[in-house]
């Protein structure tokens, strides 16, 4: 009866609104309002205006000179820019690769019922929870052949041994994938451990009455399951891997030299220190237009995949 | 020989004791089902039995080999799962196909394999999909296509069709039967739906606390339980306990039965259904078991020639069904349920005349709950 009373009532509001029943629909947007306007400005603005610049000749200070792609092709032909390059392969490709094998190996482990897994998680997942400036310093000195783990072999006795990636520049790019495997395969671990509890227990059952031994069975079975938690662990390592820079300010510095300077770094020390506006937002652009390149597919399958359901 | 023979398995949980010295065999081509509330043990029995939980102590035989040390894979058995367990990133043909990859088959023999399951089971034209893009009922079908494939001694299934809404319960469980019928498998098979042990089993296990209370034809567990939870677990609606008093002598005893605000009823019990154990219980409070449909409605036609003891109770309920119509009637201090025709008109609050036959009633002692008469 109350049903039927209310439906007019409810029709008369929508076809003439009350000043109460406008608000009640802006009110939504006029809270949002704020936060899109100054993430409208400060993000897309300002990767609008890096554009504008890279197309200057800016250098301590913006100008608005012109020079079309000058400053992409001054950054093509800076050798510089192509060992921060090629570490970003060397870096990100070991760093997402290390992590995903050792994360989920970590998983695999931790999945076999044993005693204080929570303890074992959380100690696991603890580097996660420190900024990677910590994780740099900390890193520096245990890495630092006169004072870490050199220093402390060699007063073992073992004078001869040597670990000196930190100072050596062919080196000192392992280094940083050292660094950001110990901080980062925790989380990977996190990851693969959910996705391994997710798995019905009758499926591995069902594959050992199939007579599979247990490798067999994490290779064929379990595995190809984890899939979308490989996907998402993969699109996470990358973007952490082509936005690094605190660590490697905090661990190398870019050095020796610039042996171990990530196209972040180059960019910063363009830009800032070096004042070549205009080279760095070039460098920029092409940063951005590397996370777009991982980004736009992942984001594609994934709201692709939600319409299949 | 039998083709599993299980002897005084045990199984502890900690200091939980799940499994009590069970032992069973089973003939090739017996279709065996294992029937009890959750936590009977049962589910624990069939994962024994499949090498998935080791058992603490006793053997399990497969076609005359001692298994009870070895892995799952090497029992030459297969399993169908609640969950069905398929293998979400593989197509029908790969889930099918996988355990005969495993021992090492060669492809020819293994693709032939997989079209003779798919024949069998009517499923060829699923053969390249992933199991998220089947219903639950082709996922079924599939999960017993995978365990078909193999051709193993001994089939397990766990509770499988629970998962199923119920009527589609209704068609796979003929359609096991078929199978079974038609391939002769040995097969053990799980469950809690007593309709399913029923209808499919060849004999029925009772299972309670980890103990087997019963093993025997569904016929003999339906009409001849051991106790009264045999009784009452088998049968739905489930059979009607009533207490009574045992009064007479060898040859002439009878049960009285009082039910408050009325006369005393007393019932005769046949003489050919006489147990010696009865003469001591005399004088005793017992339980009459008996099932909604030894009940019947008094036919006029038949005056006189009727079989079974009349009795007349006042309904309180009817609830028709369909096919018959189910009485709620007070009998003793509870009410009891009768099955009579969808013919019997009857309105809340009438007097019914009803007849009880009472060769088939089942008698327990009250204090034990075990079978008497």
């Amino acid at each position: 009866m109350s049903l039927t009373s209310s439906r007019p009532r409810v029709a008369r509001a929508a076809s003439r609104p009350s000043s109460a029943g406008r608000l009640q629909a802006w009110l939504p947007r006029l809270v949002l309002a704020p936060s899109v306007a100054i993430s409208l400005f400060f993000v897309y603005g300002f990767m609008l205006w890096t554009f504008i610049l890279s197309l200057t000749n800016s250098r301590l200070l913006p100008s608005y000179e012109f020079v079309g792609f000058g400053q992409y092709a001054r950054l093509m032909a800076n050798e510089r820019w192509w060992v921060a390059s090629t570490n970003l392969m060397i870096f990100g490709g070991l760093f997402v690769l290390i992590c995903l094998a050792l994360g989920a190996f970590l998983a695999i482990l931790l999945d076999q019922r044993i005693r204080q897994e929570g303890a074992l998680r959380t100690i696991y997942l603890y580097p996660m929870a420190l900024s990677f400036i910590v994780t740099g310093v900390v890193w520096k000195w245990l890495l630092n052949p006169g004072l870490g783990i050199q220093a402390m072999v060699r007063s073992w006795g073992f004078e001869s041994f040597t670990f000196d990636w930190l100072v050596n520049p062919d080196m000192a790019v392992y280094t940083l994938v050292i660094a950001a495997v110990w901080q980062a395969s925790g989380f990977v671990m996190a990851l693969f451990l959910a996705g391994l509890r997710g798995i019905d227990d009758s499926i591995i059952k069902a594959a050992q009455l199939d007579g599979a031994s247990l490798p067999r069975i994490y290779l064929r079975v379990v595995v190809p399951c984890l899939r979308p938690v490989v996907f998402s662990a993969v699109m996470i390592l990358a973007h952490i891997a082509i936005k690094s820079f605190d660590l490697v300010v905090a661990l190398t510095g870019g050095g020796p030299g610039y042996a171990s300077d990530l196209p972040a770094t180059f960019m910063y020390a363009h830009a800032f220190t070096r004042a070549q506006i205009g080279l760095g937002s070039a460098s920029a652009m092409l940063m951005l237009g590397g996370v777009l390149a991982i980004l736009i597919p992942y984001l594609y399958s994934e709201l692709r995949g939600r319409k299949h359901g | 020989m039998s083709a599993l023979e299980i002897r005084k398995v045990r199984k502890d949980f900690g200091s939980e004791r799940v499994l009590k010295e069970v032992s069973l065999a089973i003939d090739s081509g017996e279709f065996l089902i294992l029937v009890g509330p959750s936590g009977c043990g049962k589910s624990t029995l069939m994962n024994a039995i499949a090498g998935l939980e080791p058992v603490t102590s006793g053997e399990i035989h497969i076609a005359g080999e001692d298994v009870t040390w070895r892995t799952p894979a090497e029992r030459d058995i297969a399993m169908v799962f609640q969950s069905y367990a398929l293998y979400p990133s593989m197509t029908v043909r790969g889930n099918i196909s996988f355990g005969l990859e495993m021992r090492k088959m060669p492809k020819a023999e293994r693709e032939a394999a997989v079209e003779r399951v798919a024949d069998l089971l009517q499923m060829s034209h699923l053969l390249d999909r992933k199991p998220s893009q089947l219903s639950g009922g082709q996922r079924q079908r599939v999960a017993m296509g995978r365990a078909l494939a193999r051709e193993p001694k001994v089939y397990l299934f766990d509770e499988p069709l629970s998962n199923l809404d119920a009527k589609l319960r209704v068609d796979m469980r003929t359609e096991i039967k078929k199978l079974h019928q038609r391939l002769g498998t040995t097969i053990v098979y799980v469950t809690h739906d007593q309709i399913e042990a029923m209808t499919l089993a060849d004999r029925i296990a009772v299972m309670r606390d980890g103990h087997i209370l019963q093993l025997g034809t569904p016929d003999e567990v339906y009409n001849d339980p051991v106790d009264m939870f045999v009784a009452g677990f088998m049968g739905s609606p489930s059979m009607n306990f009533i207490a009574a008093t045992l009064e007479g002598a060898p040859g002439r005893f009878q049960l009285r039965i009082v039910t408050p605000e009325e006369d005393d009823l007393v019932l005769p019990w046949p003489r050919q259904r006489e147990t010696p154990a009865m003469t001591e219980q005399v004088g005793r409070d017992v339980v009459l078991g008996l099932r909604p449909e030894h009940f019947s409605e008094e036919d006029e036609r038949l005056a006189g020639q009727a079989e079974g003891t009349p009795l007349s109770a006042r309904v309180s309920v009817s609830e028709p069904t369909g096919a018959d119509i189910l009485l709620r009637l007070p009998l003793g201090e509870r009410e009891v349920t009768a099955r009579v025709g969808p013919t019997c008109r009857v309105a809340p609050g009438e007097r019914l005349a009803l007849r009880v036959d009472m060769a088939r009633a089942v008698l327990f002692e009250q204090a034990n709950e075990t079978r008497l008469a």
